[in-house]
C-alpha cells in the first residue's frame, strides 16, 4: 500500500447523498477476477450512455455529457466531495479498489457508511468525516471556482481551501500509523512476523500432523 | 474458575498475540480456496511483490462455475472458464499441499473434499473464502468463512486478525424419529432461534441425538449454523470422527496418528464450561422440515399449512410473510404436502454426500419422477463419492426413476453454471438457501432433505417420508 502523507489535490464533487456501492461500482463487474482495473468502471450507470460489461474498452463509450467524472475540470480530480452515508449497499470492496484505480485518495463527506469506511483505509483511500456545514461550504467554493483544490495533511490532521480557511479531522491513530507509512493489514501482521514463527514452531512440536 | 468451551480450547491454542481490547492475532492451521473469492486475493499478494507464508496449508478445488454435464465439451461460458483457469494459474504460481483441478477424478465441491481427504482434522483453524466453511466444524475444528481481504491476509502471513466470538450451546437430546435427519435438525434449529438467532457467537452442538449422528449428518448441521446466523459451529470429535479420519491420504500416520487421536480426545468442552446461551431441543419431536418462504428460518414441519399473514400481529414480520408468500407464489393456509414442484435438486455442500445419496436412493429405488416434475438433478459432491454411489449401483436407481445422475460441483445450490430454475419454477432443493433469486432469477426453492427431496419428486409434490 502507497503511504499517505499529504496532498494537494483537485476537487470532483458528486452532490448526492446515499451514494451507495452499487452506483460506485455495479454488479456486473464483480465477475471480474481481477482487483485493479475498476477505475474506468467507476459509476459506471452514471457515466456512460451505454450498459457497461466487465472487459470493455471504456475510451469508446458514449459518455452521458453532465457528470462530473466527465467534466474537463475535473480531469485528473484526486480528492473526491460527497454527501451523507456514501458508500452504502454492499460490503464489496471492489467499491474502494474502484475509487482507488480512478485516482481518487482522498474522500470528504458529512458521513459514510460503515464497511466502506473501514475498506476505505484498507486500501490507501482516506476517508474524511466533516461538518455537514463545512461540507456545504466546499460544495459551494467548488462550484464556484474551476480548478478548486484543498490541501490535505495527514500528520497534523488538517484540510485548507486555497483561502488558507482550514479544519481538522479525526482519524484513530492505528489508522494514521498504517496510513503515513504505507502499512496495510498484512504489512502490520508482518511487523509481528518473527511472533507468527515462533508460534508455528511450538505448534509443530506440540502437532507435527498439521504440518505433514 | 469455569471449565473451557471446546471453543475456547480451539480458540485459544490459535493464539499468536492478543491486544489489550481483545484483538487476536489467530494462527490458521487450513486455507481452502476455490476459483471465485481468490483470485482478487492473489492478484493484492502479486501487486505486493508477497509470497505465501506456508502454501502447504492450501487445499483448493474450482466449483462454483464448473458445469456437471458434456464434461468433454469444457466449460463453455467464458467468465465462468475465466475463473476456473485463473485458479489454475495462481495455484500454479503460488503453490498448493492439494489441487484437483477441474475434471481431475477427485475434484468436487470444496467443503465435500476437505473432510474427504483428510485435510480438515479436531483441533485445527480452518477457513476459506466462502460462509459455508462452518461444515468443517464437524470434526471438532474451529472453522468458518472469510472476505477476500482476509484471504489474501491468511495467504500471506498464516494469520487472521480477529475477535473472539460468544458461545452458545445447542443440546440436542433424545433420539430421533424415523425418517428425520440432520437436515432436519438444522432447519428446526434455525426455525427456532431465526437467521440471527447465532450472530456474534460460535455454536457447539451437542446432546445425544447429535452423537448418534453420522459425520455426514455432523457436517449437514453444521454446514447449515451460518444460517442461524453463527459464523462457526463445531461438534466435539468422539470415535466416529477417528474412524471417518482413520486412513484419509492427509490424515496423520503411525505414531502420529496415535498421538493426534490422544489429543483429539481433550477436545471438548468441561462439565463446568459457561455457555453465553443454551438453547435445548428434543429430538423425538422434530418432524421433517420444508421450508415455504424465502429464508431458512421460514419453515414448518411437513403436516403445516403455509402461514397466514393476517395470524401475525407484528407489522414487520407480517410484511415479511406476506413478500415471501408473494414471491414463492404461494397462498396462505395451503397444506404444505399440496405444493406441486417443477424440479427437484439432490446435492450441494449441505447434501451431497454418499449418506444423503443413499437416503435418496432408497426412496427412488423401483419407483419414477411424477410427471409433472421436469427435472430431478443428483449431484454428488465429489468425484470420489460419485464413483462410490456407482459402485453401490446408486446410479442406476436414479436413472431408472428417471433422474439425472451428473458430474460434481457446485451446480443448481446458487446457479453459477448452466444449472439454473427458471423464473417461476419451483424445486424442492436439498441445499441450504432458499433467497430470492437464489437457483436462478425469479426461482422459487424449499429446503428439505435428501429423503424428502426424493420422494417429493416421486410424488410431485411435498409427502411426509414416514408415511411414504
Ligand atoms: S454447494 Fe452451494 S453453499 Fe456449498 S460451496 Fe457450493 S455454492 Fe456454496
Amino acid at each position: 500500500m502507497k503511504a499517505f502523507t499529504q496532498l494537494d489535490g483537485l476537487v470532483c464533487p458528486i452532490d448526492r447523498a446515499n451514494v451507495d456501492t452499487d452506483a460506485i461500482i455495479p454488479k456486473q463487474f464483480l465477475k471480474s477476477i481481477k482487483r485493479s482495473g475498476f477505475g474506468p468502471y467507476l459509476f459506471d450507470e452514471w457515466r456512460y450512455t451505454d450498459h457497461g460489461e466487465p472487459g470493455m474498452d471504456c475510451s469508446k463509450r458514449p459518455l452521458k455529457k453532465d457528470f462530473v467524472l466527465n467534466q474537463s475540470r475535473y480531469k485528473g480530480a484526486q480528492i473526491l466531495l460527497a454527501r451523507d452515508n456514501f458508500g452504502c449497499g454492499s460490503s464489496r470492496e471492489h467499491a474502494p479498489w474502484a475509487i482507488e484505480d480512478y485516482g481518487f485518495q482522498v474522500v470528504i463527506a458529512p458521513s459514510f457508511a460503515d464497511i466502506f469506511f473501514g475498506n476505505c483505509y484498507k486500501n490507501g483511500i482516506l476517508p474524511i468525516v466533516a461538518s455537514a456545514a463545512i461540507v456545504d461550504q466546499l460544495f459551494r467554493e467548488c462550484a464556484a471556482q474551476k480548478g478548486y483544490r484543498l490541501r490535505v495533511d495527514l500528520e497534523t490532521q488538517t484540510v485548507r481551501n486555497p483561502a488558507g480557511e482550514w479544519f481538522e479531522f479525526d482519524i484513530t491513530p492505528h489508522r494514521k500509523h498504517c496510513l503515513l507509512n504505507g502499512l496495510d493489514e498484512i504489512a502490520l501482521t508482518l511487523q509481528y512476523a518473527d511472533e507468527i514463527r515462533a508460534f508455528e514452531a511450538r505448534h509443530k512440536a506440540a502437532q507435527p500432523w498439521l504440518f505433514a | 474458575m469455569a471449565g473451557k468451551t471446546l471453543y475456547d480450547k480451539l480458540w485459544e491454542s490459535h493464539v499468536v498475540r492478543e491486544e489489550a481490547d481483545g484483538t487476536c492475532l489467530l494462527y490458521i492451521d487450513r486455507h481452502l480456496m476455490h476459483e471465485v473469492t481468490s483470485p482478487q486475493a492473489f492478484e493484492g499478494m502479486r501487486l505486493a511483490g508477497r509470497k505465501p507464508w506456508r502454501n502447504t496449508s492450501i487445499v483448493a478445488n474450482p466449483d462454483h462455475n464448473t458445469p456437471t454435464d458434456h464434461w468433454d465439451e469444457g466449460i463453455k461460458d467464458s467468465i465462468s472458464r475465466l475463473q476456473v483457469e485463473t485458479l489454475d494459474a495462481n495455484i500454479k504460481d503460488f503453490g498448493a499441499l492439494v489441487y484437483f483441478p477441474f475434471k481431475h477424478a477427485n475434484q468436487g465441491i470444496i467443503h465435500v473434499i476437505g473432510p474427504e481427504q483428510g485435510t480438515t482434522l479436531p483441533g485445527m483453524t480452518v477457513v476459506c473464502g466462502d460462509s459455508h466453511t462452518s461444515t468443517h466444524g464437524a470434526f471438532g475444528a474451529l472453522a468458518h468463512g472469510i472476505g477476500t481481504s482476509e484471504v489474501e491476509h491468511v495467504l500471506a502471513t498464516q494469520t487472521l486478525v480477529a475477535k473472539r466470538s460468544k458461545r452458545m450451546l445447542i443440546k440436542v437430546e433424545g433420539k430421533l424419529g424415523a425418517g428425520v435427519t440432520a437436515k432436519d435438525i438444522a432447519l428446526a434449529i434455525i426455525g427456532r432461534i431465526g437467521t440471527a438467532g447465532g450472530t456474534g457467537h460460535a455454536i457447539e452442538f451437542g446432546g445425544a441425538a447429535i452423537r448418534d449422528l453420522s459425520m455426514e449428518g455432523r457436517m449437514t448441521l453444521c454446514n447449515m449454523a451460518i444460517e442461524g446466523g453463527a459464523r462457526a459451529g463445531v461438534v466435539a470429535p468422539d470415535a466416529k470422527t477417528v474412524e471417518y479420519l482413520q486412513g484419509r491420504p492427509y490424515a496423520p500416520k503411525g505414531a502420529d496418528w496415535d498421538k493426534a487421536v490422544a489429543y483429539w480426545e481433550t477436545l471438548k468442552s468441561d462439565a463446568d464450561a459457561v455457555f453465553d446461551t443454551v438453547i435445548e431441543l428434543d429430538a423425538a419431536r422434530i418432524e421433517p422440515q420444508v421450508t415455504w418462504g424465502t429464508s431458512p428460518e421460514q419453515v414448518l414441519p411437513i403436516g403445516g399449512r403455509v402461514p397466514n399473514p393476517a395470524d401475525e400481529a407484528d407489522p414487520q414480520k407480517r410484511g415479511g410473510i406476506e413478500r415471501a408468500l408473494q414471491y414463492m407464489g404461494l397462498a396462505a393456509d395451503t397444506p404444505l404436502a399440496d405444493i406441486k414442484l417443477d424440479k427437484v435438486f439432490i446435492g450441494s455442500c449441505t447434501n451431497s454426500r454418499i449418506e444423503d445419496l443413499r437416503a435418496a436412493a432408497a426412496v427412488a429405488k423401483g419407483r419414477k419422477k411424477a410427471a409433472n416434475v421436469q427435472q430431478v438433478l443428483v449431484v454428488p459432491g465429489s468425484g470420489i463419492v460419485k464413483r462410490q454411489a456407482e459402485a453401490e449401483g446408486l446410479d442406476k436407481v436414479f436413472i431408472a426413476a428417471g433422474f439425472e445422475w451428473r458430474e460434481p460441483g457446485c451446480s443448481m445450490c446458487l446457479a453459477m453454471n448452466a444449472d439454473r430454475l427458471e423464473p417461476g419454477e419451483r424445486c424442492a432443493s436439498t441445499s441450504n438457501r432458499n433467497f430470492e433469486g437464489r437457483q436462478g432469477a425469479g426461482g422459487r426453492t424449499h429446503l428439505v432433505s435428501p429423503a424428502m427431496a426424493a420422494a417429493a419428486a416421486i410424488a410431485g409434490h411435498f409427502v411426509d417420508i414416514r408415511k411414504f
